[in-house]
């Protein structure tokens, strides 16, 4: 990116807080960290800050502010206040460990380091649900977050035959941002189940009042003027043979229906990005409502952990703005936790962030009943790929999960390599958790989630090697 | 297709792919670039030698695997293209490097 983004120097040994996400809760925690004079690291994974939501925020693709949208320049605010705060940002850094001691293991540019962090801040963030339904691993398919990405960092838009299907507020989204790009999509497939109305409406008073519906409700109607809307979808499936070429819908007990198309874009909402809390030993609860699970953490984000905070979407999903907030609690609480503000000072700074976190709460629990994707679209069709690595279907998964009575995802990976693959389980763990849940007649919170276990991302042995060690280490493994 | 929109203006970085000459742009990851070029799939999978692209353009996917400067199964999506790269579409390979 062009900006030379400050903290480029190698890594030092210790930090009193390292934060690991550059989206709105990481450079919320850190800015404010690092505001109140602690050593702060911030590790992101991207090529350069904003996370998914603010994605090439510091160096925008897209001059023309329309067509994104008023709510993704946002972002600027935050990164202000994150570059003012002195805080060092090592971007394209993949963090594959994080232990109870708080050892940070990262890998940057072909080189693994290790860092020793007085507190963690994990601000990891969000990922699509799985959405295995035939065809999407067809290339052409991709997700609907994916589109936006590409839209908002290299200003690169999908056109032709684009066909968008799920359910969601950010697939309407896109859809508004496609729309306003000039490249509105063909046809948008809405499967969100129309008996969701009935738990969600009780909730729609808090939604009326809350930020989100003045504005959702407007841009639902510029999709709809300019894109036609096919909603009550059950059923969908994309063929093709070497690419994607025709996506097939049917609406409850209509006859099917199909088209051809260039690509597909899916989406069924997003779930917590848990894989390196896990890791650490964070406890992980059911959510019952949201349908995923999520690291258990108290009013400040602390985790099970001691000294690992969570902070955003990763800690159950609710927002950028709530996400932001909920950083900057979880910042203050680390600081306090270092001794470098007292309880009464950590308490009198969260005012303001804990009363812009009730102010984003307020609609989500309309919005996570309505937008709650069907049990059958979270559980994979026979023909679908539930595990895309191991190329696991739904059929083979179901089958070992009724015949077998496999009792959970960890010994489901014994009999069928599901998970095992590089993805980590992070686009089939929901899949596989649910379908065995629905097999043996139990709730997801007793089948439990795949255990996550160090180092969370691909390392090579040249990057571990690159790890400094000294005459010790060379003697524990037998060198010379 | 994934088309740059026209105010999308930014300075063309040259590289290689499969050892033809091909065009990205600053500010692309290797996997945008090659959406940019047509190229939809850019690895085949490691079982059954399907063809596959990238899904999430976020990292957690693992489907935009390739071949960089020689070695492989790298993430195209959260590779910032460089010029002068030498990008090569991925053959089902398991090990980490060549």
């Amino acid at each position: 990116m062009s900006a030379p983004p400050p903290g480029e120097a190698a890594p030092r040994d210790a930090y009193d807080i390292v934060v690991v996400g550059a989206g709105p809760a990481g450079l919320s925690a850190a800015a404010v960290a690092a505001g109140q004079g602690a050593s702060v690291l911030l590790l992101d994974e991207g090529m350069g800050p904003g996370g998914q939501i603010y994605r090439g925020i510091a160096n925008p693709a897209l001059p023309d502010r329309r067509i994104l949208g008023a709510d993704y320049w946002k972002g600027e605010a935050l990164l202000r206040a994150f570059a003012a705060s002195g805080a060092a940002y090592h971007p394209c850094a993949a963090v594959w460990h994080l232990d109870a001691a708080r050892r940070v293991g990262f890998s940057r540019e072909g080189r693994a380091h290790l860092v020793q962090a007085g507190q963690v801040v994990l601000a990891t963030g969000a990922l699509e649900r799985p959405f295995p339904v035939a065809g999407w691993t067809l290339p052409g398919v991709l997700s609907a977050g994916a589109a936006q990405t590409l839209l908002k960092a290299q200003g690169l838009a999908a056109t032709g035959r684009v066909v968008l299907a799920g359910c969601g507020p950010l697939l309407w989204l896109l859809a508004s941002q496609l729309v306003a790009a000039g490249r509105p999509p063909a046809l948008l497939l809405d499967t969100t189940p129309a008996g969701n109305w009935r738990h969600a409406l009780p909730h729609l008073p808090g939604f009326l009042a809350s930020p989100y519906a003045r504005k959702g409700l407007a841009l639902m109607a510029r999709v709809r003027r300019a894109v036609p809307v096919i909603g009550g979808v059950t059923d969908l499936a994309i063929e093709g043979e070497a690419r994607a070429g025709r996506v097939t819908y049917r609406r409850g007990g209509a006859a099917p229906a199909g088209l051809p198309v260039d690509h597909v874009l899916l989406h069924q909402g997003v779930t917590p990005n848990l894989n390196l809390a896990a890791a650490a030993g964070c406890a992980l609860d059911w959510e019952p409502v949201q349908a995923c699970f999520q690291p258990r953490t108290d009013a400040w984000g602390l985790t099970t952990r001691p000294g690992i905070w969570l902070a955003g979407d990763g800690a159950g999903i609710a927002g950028a703005e709530a996400a932001a907030a909920r950083g900057s609690l979880a910042g203050l609480a680390a600081v306090a936790a270092l001794g470098r503000i007292d309880a009464a000072t950590r308490d009198r700074l969260a005012a303001a962030p804990r009363a812009a976190l009730a102010r984003h709460r307020r609609g989500r629990a309309f919005l996570d009943r309505l937008y709650r994707p069907a049990g059958h679209f979270r559980r994979a069709a026979d023909a679908a790929l539930a595990c895309r690595c191991e190329e696991v279907t739904g059929a083979t998964l179901r089958e070992a999960a009724e015949r077998l009575q496999v009792p959970g995802p960890n010994q489901m990976k014994a009999f069928l390599r599901c998970g095992m693959g590089p993805c980590q389980g992070r686009l089939c763990g929901l899949t596989v958790t649910e379908t065995i849940a629905a097999a043996r007649r139990l709730s997801p919170a007793e089948i439990g989630y795949y255990n996550l276990r160090s180092p969370v991302k691909p390392l090579t042995l040249g990057e571990l090697a690159s790890l400094p060690h000294d005459e010790a280490d060379l003697r524990a493994t037998g060198g010379a | 297709m994934f088309q740059r929109l026209p105010e999308a203006r930014r300075p063309a970085l040259p590289f290689l792919l499969d050892g033809a000459p091909a065009e990205g742009r600053e500010g692309d990851s290797v996997a945008a670039a090659l959406l940019a070029l047509g190229q939809d799939a850019c690895r085949e999978s490691a079982v059954s030698g399907q063809p596959r692209g990238g899904y999430c353009m976020m990292g957690v996917c693992f489907d935009c695997l390739v071949v960089i400067d020689g070695i492989g199964n790298r993430q195209a999506c959260l590779t910032p293209l460089r010029a002068g790269m030498v990008v090569e579409t991925q053959r089902g390979r398991r090990e980490p490097a060549r």
